[in-house]
């Protein structure tokens, strides 16, 4: 038995262990030579360098109102939207717009961010098209920083709404039909059933999931942000894991990058936390 | 509220309700459907805002300039070579994890699961990781794709709880006074029971891998080696940057229209696959991602 786990136990040591214990190299001045050990130690020097440098604060304010836009905007609607769709009798109908909700899912977010430059392009684009037709200017939504977190952030609504309210909408499936029943007798509108029965039930759900979804806060969608990313849009587009991989990566500052990646992880994990206990405060329901 | 009230508030919520339904079908499908129409039509016509229901003077020039582009191919080719290779490899070390996680019996069980499940809050991060796969030698080879990233904490949990809830105990005690042994009841008796959570998680990872860029892009140099996500970056995104930002429009005009050609149809070239693949799966990846949240 112990043997069947034996690759996924190295797997793990690998590709997330021994990363865990790279990271000393935050605290360090890397060199490839002497190797992650063998290099000396400079203690906080890192973090002091990336708070004072001059992108800090960009970079934070950045990181903090995507991901906050993003837990306002992109966390209820799919709540929304299976709570909707519960109501819908005709079976096939629901089903037909469950498959084609899920489908932008399964599209790669290169393609996705392709698609927004062919319907945003400043001349040959629909949506300019249409601004042109009711006499506005058009706009370079691509190229602009207020319009960036909007894009994003509703883009990805586009892509992953339907997808998102799948564990929403098996939830209400498993509603106990009797309750409904007894509170149609009672004389209960639909939408009172929705927010006194439904809501409810898939309360402890919402919570579990909105606790994971804080505890990812400030790293998702950096792949998705990166590829949106140009010289036009890029006070406020720049995020912490952008910055990340374009100093360590393609800057090759190893330490440095490494120290920033870590504040990074270490909010998110205190942001869990913090999220996991007031959950347990106030509900049952928490992660641990 | 008396009934009859209830049942014309009821009705006005119906009728609205079937309104936002229609809108959000209307606005998730006409961005695809648009996409496919503008692939087959003149480009002229797409980029000056005449094509919006049906396709206009229907051309195949773009799907031809395709299919005669070698670097795109390669791509394609190299992709699902990277999708295969690493769907096989992954969900073969899920589906052994995960079992040996769901087995109630086995000592140290619970010291495995939070071993797996730590790295979900918290990881070594970007650099680190490159680190390792740099030092392991696998950059600029297809293995620092697969690998690095062949198995998530996520899924070998609905892995688990799949087997937790589906394979009868009664089953392994059956097995285990006829002296069986655990492997031979694993493959015998457990993966024949098993096909739903194998479909699913052979469809989360063959759509990861089919449409992630962000490994290939760190670990890759050789342009022989790219997936096909990468040369869709620069037909889609790089040089649209570049076009956007300059004025004069005249230069651009032939470049502009060249690649308007292509870009409709290789969108659709590359995201059939999965746009085809996943309504089989469906019905099945409902319920895993309900056990694996649920659950857990």
């Amino acid at each position: 038995m112990y043997l069947l786990f034996l690759p996924v136990l190295i797997y793990f040591v690998i590709f997330h262990y021994w990363p865990m214990y790279g990271l000393q190299i935050a605290f360090k001045e890397y060199s490839a030579i002497r190797g992650i050990g063998g290099s000396p130690w400079t203690g906080w020097t890192h973090f002091e360098r990336f708070y004072q440098s001059s992108q800090f604060w960009i970079i934070i304010k950045n990181t903090v109102l995507i991901n906050v836009y993003e837990l306002l905007v992109a966390f209820p609607i799919p709540i929304l939207f299976a709570l909707l769709l519960n109501q819908i009798g005709n079976e096939r109908f629901k089903k037909t717009v469950q498959t084609i909700t899920y489908a932008p899912h399964f599209i790669s977010i290169v393609v996705v961010v392709g698609m927004l430059h062919i319907f945003l392009s400043p001349r040959t684009g629909m949506l300019n098209h249409l601004l042109v037709l009711f006499g506005a200017e058009p706009v370079f939504f691509m190229g602009s920083e207020g319009w960036f977190k909007s894009i994003f952030v509703f883009s990805g609504v586009w892509q992953n709404m339907g997808w998102s309210s799948i564990v929403y909408v098996a939830a209400l499936s498993g509603v106990n039909p009797d309750m409904h029943e007894a509170a149609v007798m009672d004389g209960a509108s639909k939408l009172q059933r929705i927010m006194r029965i439904d809501l409810p039930s898939i309360q402890p759900i919402i919570v579990i999931l909105l606790i994971m979804n804080i505890g990812s806060f400030m790293s998702v969608g950096f792949e998705k942000i990166y590829l949106m990313q140009n010289a036009l849009n890029l006070d406020a587009s720049e995020v912490i894991q952008t910055y990340v991989y374009k100093t360590g990566l393609l800057g090759a500052q190893f330490s440095y990058s490494t120290a920033i990646g870590l504040v990074n992880a270490v909010i998110n994990f205190m942001l869990l936390a913090a999220v996991n206990q007031v959950a347990k405060k106030y509900k049952q329901t928490s992660l641990w | 509220m008396n009934a009859k009230q209830r049942v014309g508030s009821d009705k006005i919520f119906d009728v609205l309700n079937l309104f936002i339904m229609l809108l959000i079908l209307l606005s998730v499908a006409y961005p695809l459907y648009f996409i496919v129409i503008a692939s087959v039509s003149n480009p002229d016509q797409v980029s000056s805002g005449n094509v919006l229901l049906l396709p206009r003077h229907v051309t195949f020039e773009g799907y031809i300039r395709l299919f005669a582009d070698a670097g795109l191919w390669l791509g394609y080719l190299n992709s699902i070579q990277y999708a295969v290779i690493g769907t096989l490899l992954s969900t073969s070390l899920t589906l052994c994890g995960g079992y040996v996680l769901s087995r109630h019996d086995l000592d140290g069980r619970s010291i495995l699961s939070l071993f797996v499940v730590l790295t979900m809050f918290f990881s070594g991060g970007i650099i680190p990781t490159y680190l390792v796969v740099k030092d392991l030698g696998m950059t600029n080879t297809m293995w620092a794709l697969i690998i690095p990233n062949a198995v998530s904490a996520f899924h070998l949990i609905i892995a688990r709880t799949f087997f937790e809830t589906n394979i009868p105990k009664e089953l392994l005690e059956a097995s285990q006074v006829e002296g069986s042994s655990d492997f031979r009841f694993f493959t015998r008796i457990v993966l024949p029971l098993s096909r739903p959570i194998i479909a699913v998680l052979a469809l989360f990872s063959i759509a990861s891998l089919w449409n992630s860029y962000f490994p290939a892009l760190i670990y890759l140099r050789d342009r022989s080696l790219y997936p096909l996500q990468l040369i869709l970056r620069e037909m889609l995104i790089m040089n649209e940057v570049q076009q956007g930002a300059a004025i004069d429009a005249d230069d651009l005009a032939d470049m502009q229209r060249l690649a308007g050609l292509m870009k409709n149809a290789v969108i659709i070239v590359s995201s059939l696959p999965m746009l085809m693949i996943y309504p089989f799966v469906q019905k099945h990846f409902v319920k895993g991602m309900m056990i694996g949240s649920i659950k857990n």
